[in-house]
């Protein structure tokens, strides 16, 4: 119906004015029912147009890293997840690795499997939730009753293995706390078995709809140089053709064992970002499916010592969250707690982005455009 | 069989017994504004209900349950409440025409009442240019909306409004385009001769495939007007958090909500009335027991029927699509609604004129 791309790859076609009353600068947020957290974004719109997007940080800020610099290297791993609360499992495994890579740990067979597969079923909820509360910015309400049904099921599973529902903290240094439990492996099946069918429906129900292809079709558009040069990462730069899964390119734990594609489009808009997530939940249930039959026998986390010091150096680990590439850097001094501590979080690199996304673009596109980033706030803020 | 219009003609008469010609107009003029206020209440009541278990049906839950047996009395406490609320007028708002913008809505939406024809011979004004009349008022509502978003002071309102203004007034040409095909079929602007003109078979059936056409443009313009999803630009929550009632509250926003509702009901009505037939029972050609059956329906319930039908199907919409962007709405209806609806209007002028629809 409409294309909107010529406007959007020329950003200047509108010049900038310094005349008072000629554009309307509105707040979007620290309290708005699009920006799912506390993102201020001052937007200077000109009619329906947007001429230029400010995000202003900070609201949710609790320094994360400096309480963590404080806190021993077993503790430390629950404060991250809260970071991104969606993906709290993954969070918690990238600062588990880099743990144990100062102290030198060989992680149990099982407790790796055990580790995968909860990475990908915190992926998969993740995702499932971007969904619904993607379909719920566009105006379909509907989508998003649905995502919750399927990620409850996930939630049951966590909680009866880990005890949480949101804050896991299921992974520590040399492994996983508990054991999984005895309903897991038979859980697990029928819900991927649901899932797949679920699929269907979804795609049915909204990506199928004209009114949501037109919306996404055009709009927001990153090219892969730009993806790259703001730092994106995830499937916001895998939907610009963009290779960055680190589970291919830095492989841990078991994942160079595994079978799964790297889910890669070359559309650059929204419609491309919002395809490499759909296929992403089937590619992180392919995996699910593999390791589920297989998980083996053993021990479920390793001998560490009761008080951990890592030796004085650097250390430093990237792992694949459901938004990007979270990286977790350490430097050591030789004590009990980290001497400073550094998160690179995927969030805050993917909304920096948005500004040249949605420029010269209408208030509708901002909306769809900023769903597809997936922005998780307390993850940019920390 | 008691019919609605029994109990008109026994009032009257009564009231024509003991009263002279006069009074006895303005004892009639006052009970039907009390019945249509009274109306009012009740299909906003019953409406926001409705939507409220079509919404949770789409969404597998329960919906309102707790008040009354399945929550029917839930949209009543929840009016109770906004009465309750305190009715905020901002500092930087145009007092007088914020507190206007309401009462002007629901004033809007009221006066399109008079020409619907409820049951057989119960209408409360036959005017005979009704559906002219109901185009005309219809799009007085945009007004109250812009008023509403302008002096509210606030930037989300102005753009809601905005919106609103540009998306009402592009779809009221279609929608009269197509109620204009069946006008043509009619050949009268009277609501009374319209449905009396479909007692052979409803225009939906009798008027080919530009009927169809034309009811389907109707309701897509319909929904547009009464802007409900997925053309809900002017409220658009999560792009304008809620468009040109942003700042309203209490009863102030009550009024904006029930106009919403009572706007629904009456282009449902209208295209009911207008391509369903109205309160025409539905016949099939010559089978003498089933129309007889149907006929033993009072012709109120079937009005109604229709009506609620169509109200679901608006429902259903804005439960399952996503909203259009600004433009994308506007080019729906002036590259592809308008022209359609324009050759339509000449392919349903060449059947009158041939005599096929009769």
């Amino acid at each position: 119906m409409f294309r909107q791309t010529e406007i959007i790859n020329q950003p200047s076609t509108i010049p900038p004015s310094k005349e008072e009353g000629e554009y309307l600068t509105i707040n979007v947020g620290p309290q708005h029912p699009a920006t799912h957290g506390v993102l201020h974004l001052v937007i200077t719109l000109s009619g329906e147009t947007i001429i230029n997007i400010e995000p202003h940080l900070g609201y949710i800020h609790r320094s994360i890293e400096k309480m963590c610099e404080s806190l021993s290297y077993r503790q430390f791993i629950y404060v991250t997840s809260r970071m991104d609360y969606l993906s709290s499992h993954i969070n918690n495994h990238a600062c588990a690795l880099v743990v144990e890579k100062g102290l030198q740990v060989e992680v149990p067979q099982r407790a790796q499997y055990i580790r995968v597969i909860m990475d990908e079923l915190t992926r998969i909820a993740s995702h499932s939730l971007w969904w619904g509360a993607m379909a719920m910015d566009l105006g379909a309400f509907t989508p998003f009753f649905h995502a919750f049904r399927e990620r409850e099921a996930i939630n049951e599973i966590m909680e009866e293995t880990c005890g949480a529902r949101l804050t896991m903290n299921y992974m520590v240094p040399g492994g996983v706390m508990v054991d999984l439990h005895p309903n897991f492996q038979q859980k697990t099946k029928a819900l991927i078995q649901a899932y797949y069918n679920r699929l269907d429906e979804w795609d049915e129900l909204v990506t199928g709809n004209i009114i949501f292809q037109n919306r996404m079709k055009g709009v927001g558009m990153l090219s892969a140089e730009n993806a790259i040069s703001y730092g994106c990462t995830g499937p916001v730069a895998r939907g610009s053709g963009v290779s960055c899964d680190v589970r291919k390119i830095y492989p841990y734990e078991i994942y160079n064992q595994l079978q799964f594609d790297e889910i890669l489009e070359t559309g650059c808009d929204s419609l491309a970002r919002y395809n490499v997530r759909l296929k992403e939940i089937r590619q992180s249930l392919k995996i699910v499916e593999q390791l589920i039959d297989n998980i083996p026998e053993g021990e479920f986390q390793a001998k560490t010592k009761a008080v951990l010091k890592l030796p004085k150096g650097e250390f430093y680990q990237r792992v694949e969250t459901a938004r990007g590439e979270l990286g977790v850097y350490i430097v050591s001094e030789g004590g009990t707690t980290p001497y400073r501590i550094k998160f690179r979080s995927p969030g805050f690199s993917n909304l920096s982005a948005l500004n040249h996304m949605v420029k010269g673009s209408k208030i509708g596109d901002l909306i769809a455009a900023m769903g597809t980033l997936d922005l998780v706030i307390p993850d940019i803020d920390r | 069989m008691i019919s609605l219009e029994k109990i008109a003609t026994l009032i009257d008469g009564w009231l024509h017994q003991h009263f002279n010609d006069v009074i006895t107009l303005l004892i009639e003029c006052v009970l039907v504004g009390v019945g249509a206020i009274a109306l009012f209440a009740l299909l906003g009541l019953g409406l926001v209900w409705m939507e409220r278990k079509v919404a949770a049906l789409m969404q597998i839950r329960m919906g309102p349950n707790r008040v009354g047996p399945k929550g029917i009395f839930q949209t009543s406490a929840d009016t109770l409440k906004l009465i309750m609320k305190e009715g905020l007028t901002p500092d930087g708002a145009d007092k007088l025409l914020f507190n206007l913008a309401p009462v002007l809505v629901i004033i809007v939406a009221m006066l399109i009442l008079a020409p619907i024809a409820f049951a057989k011979n119960f209408q409360i004004w036959d005017i005979n240019i009704g559906v002219l009349y109901v185009s005309a008022v219809s799009s007085m509502s945009v007004i109250g909306i812009l008023m509403a978003g302008w002096s509210s002071g606030n930037k989300y309102a102005l753009l809601g409004a905005m919106r609103s203004g540009a998306q009402i007034v592009s779809y009221e040409l279609s929608a009269g385009i197509s109620v204009l095909t069946i006008v043509v079929l009619t050949g009268s602007l009277q609501i009374s001769e319209i449905v009396q003109s479909q007692q052979t078979g409803w225009w939906i059936f009798k008027g080919h495939i530009p009927a169809i056409i034309a009811f389907v443009i109707f309701i897509i313009a319909a929904t547009a007007e009464t802007n409900r999803a997925p053309f809900d630009l002017a409220e658009a929550e999560s792009e304008l958090t809620a468009g040109f009632h942003t700042e309203y509250s209490g009863m102030k926003f009550a009024l904006f909500f029930l106009a919403e509702y009572i706007n629904i009901f009456i282009v449902c009505a209208i295209g009911a009335t207008l391509f369903l037939g109205g309160w025409m029972p539905l016949h099939i050609g010559n089978v003498q027991a089933f129309n007889h059956a149907m006929d033993y329906i009072p012709s109120s319930i079937w009005f109604l029927g229709k009506t609620l039908f169509l109200i679901f199907v608006i429902m259903w919409f804005r439960w399952t699509f996503p909203r259009l962007r600004v433009d994308q709405l506007l080019n729906l209806e002036w590259k592809y609604l308008l022209p359609i609806s324009l050759v339509n209007l000449l392919v349903m002028t060449v059947i009158a004129i041939l005599g096929w629809h009769l």
